[in-house]
């Protein structure tokens, strides 16, 4: 396996949505880097011809009928909310100013 | 030994004793001991004898209070439970009232209990040791110098300490167990799927499963029962009945095939007293007329490696809804990337945060094939292989765990010396098979050692007969 790299663990972060101080950057680089390795081992083994498996049970699609049932109270679900508003989650701009 | 759940609810139920008062009981010990050991986040005290208060007038005019009538429990911290706070032991949840309760919450009001605590866990369930905790670490009743075992330490911990008979936990790859083995109590790791997780706030969700916790495997069967069962909120959810366990658990061993697992009695890190209590069980079994053979498993021996690709992988897509949107903390930003970013390394700890990292690496182009895909093709192995040594034995037998309790920070700035804690419980979870630690005398300094038994998926009924006569013989 090629080494870690700073640079790898910044992308990593930014697809992670973190916002990583240097200190902390550092710090992963060197122990991702060791977990990585000990992770490293099960490339040893020979998986050919062997499928994935995702989940322990054979999972079906749990289908049931289209009727309408109480769902969560829209009042106390918002009022836990950092911010609502009108009945909606407030956040700040997604879109680039025009 | 204070009264176990079986002799508490009867008690309760034929009105010779007070659910006020026992829980009361158990109020002054978490009282007394509390300061020390750390063991919940919320102790909910008014609402406990609200509770018990309702229970006595059930009693007292002829309803049937439930099969764990005035039984005091404690619920780890990352089970919704509505309006009380439900925090993972994360600052990112801190103050966050769930708008719902989690079905096994649900299900042990429904039988009487009284819940008494939320308890402290390694943040969102990571760790071995409870030193994760947002919170500050819960300590092991038996040495307030040494981690209670983690993720669930704040619930073995209340068992141990008689804060409550009863508890319940979440296992992803040993959390119920090991700290089980670690505070010398009984904990389960049930078969996936026959206890609902609707409302266990979710880490890996092919790996968690809730279980419980109690001083005896009686009581454990009796919490397990209550419990278990189809869930329409759960899609995994098993849609068979639970077959009780309670009236099985006394069957006796005679006849039954069981084996020691060598991969998991072998290697570096093994105490001599852990590994001479796992031979003190095999001889136990022999004694009350089981066979106990050895048995290889070999991909076994890989399951912590693929653990730590598989676990950080879903807990990366899991804890993307932490995103200071809905709900819990948030931190401004100048857009809502920025805001997402810097709300997630504000309320993360260093832990979640390595796994995130770890998940997001190994889920990236490039690597994805390398580490998850080859994972999850080593997790079919460790199936096949378990499927193949379950043809030949009834059950399994293992240490639960390599050590006894650790001293806090001996573990805590090598994340890999950590994760070697949960070696022998990781390969249950991976499978989707059952798995249980019972206490088997002690090791260094004292302490409680456990021993575990695997069974294979649903076979919590040999489980259960195995534990309860390793109880009787330890």
């Amino acid at each position: 396996m090629s080494r870690l790299t700073r640079a790898d663990v910044e992308h990593v972060a930014t697809l992670a949505r973190l916002a990583l101080t240097d200190e902390e950057i550092e710090h992963f680089t060197a122990q991702l880097e060791v977990i990585l390795e000990h992770a490293a081992q099960i490339a040893t083994l020979d998986t050919h011809d062997v499928p994935p498996t995702a989940h322990p049970l054979p999972l079906v699609n749990v289908l049931r009928a289209d009727e309408v049932r109480p769902s969560l109270p829209r009042d106390e679900v918002l009022a836990m909310a950092p911010a609502a508003e009108d009945g909606r989650f407030r956040v700040p701009r997604i879109l680039d100013a025009p | 030994m204070s009264a176990t759940a079986l002799q508490v609810a009867a008690a309760v139920r034929e009105g010779s004793r007070s659910a006020r008062e026992v829980v009361d009981e158990h109020l002054a010990t978490i009282e007394a001991r509390e300061d020390e050991l750390h063991a919940c986040n919320l102790v909910t005290a008014d609402a406990a004898r609200a509770a018990a208060d309702s229970i006595d007038a059930a009693v007292r005019r002829g309803d049937d209070p439930g099969p764990l009538a005035g039984v005091p429990i404690a619920l780890k911290d990352n089970l919704c439970t509505r309006g009380v706070p439900t925090t993972c032991s994360s600052r990112i949840l801190e103050g966050w009232e769930p708008p719902y309760t989690a079905t096994v919450v649900e299900r042990v009001l429904a039988a009487g209990a009284i819940p008494v605590a939320k308890t402290n866990l390694d943040e969102f369930a990571m760790g071995s040791s409870t030193e994760n905790s947002a919170f500050g670490p819960t300590r092991n009743p038996h040495d307030p110098s040494r981690v209670p075992g983690g993720s669930s330490g704040g619930s073995a911990a209340a068992v141990a300490a008689g804060y409550a008979p009863l508890a319940l936990g979440s296992d992803t790859g040993g959390s119920i167990r090991q700290p089980a083995a670690l505070c010398g109590v009984v904990g389960v790791k049930p078969t996936y799927g026959i206890v609902s997780r609707y409302g266990l706030i979710a880490f890996a969700s092919s790996l968690d499963q809730i279980g419980p916790f109690a001083t005896t495997v009686s009581d454990a069967a009796l919490l397990l029962d209550v419990v278990a069962g189809h869930d329409r909120m759960d899609s995994t959810s098993i849609d068979a009945p639970h077959e009780p366990l309670l009236p099985v658990v006394d069957r006796g061993v005679e006849g039954l095939r069981i084996a020691l697992v060598d991969e998991l009695v072998e290697g570096d890190g093994f105490q001599p007293e852990v590994l001479d209590a796992v031979d003190r069980a095999a001889r136990a079994l022999e004694k009350a007329g089981a066979t106990v053979d050895r048995v290889s498993v070999p991909s076994a021996r890989y399951g912590l490696s693929a653990y730590y690709v598989i676990a950080p992988a879903e807990a990366s897509s899991n804890l993307a809804r932490y995103d200071g949107v809905r709900y819990g903390l948030r931190v401004a930003g100048e857009d809502v990337a920025a805001m997402n970013a810097r709300t997630r390394d504000a309320g993360f700890g260093p832990e979640v945060k390595r796994r995130i990292m770890l998940g997001t690496y190994a889920l990236s182009a490039g690597y994805y094939d390398a580490f998850y895909g080859q994972a999850q093709r080593v997790r079919t192995l460790i199936i096949r292989d378990f499927a193949r040594a379950y043809e030949q034995y009834d059950a399994l037998l293992s240490p639960t765990s390599p050590t006894v309790a650790f001293e806090l920070g001996a573990r805590a700035a090598d994340p890999l010396a950590m994760y070697l804690s949960d070696v022998c419980t990781i390969p249950t979870n991976l499978a989707g098979h059952a798995a249980m630690s019972v206490p088997y005398g002690t090791g260094e300094g004292g302490l409680p050692v456990g021993v575990q038994v695997l069974a294979p998926a649903l076979g919590e009924a040999v489980m259960f007969r195995v534990a309860r006569v390793l109880e009787e013989s330890a």
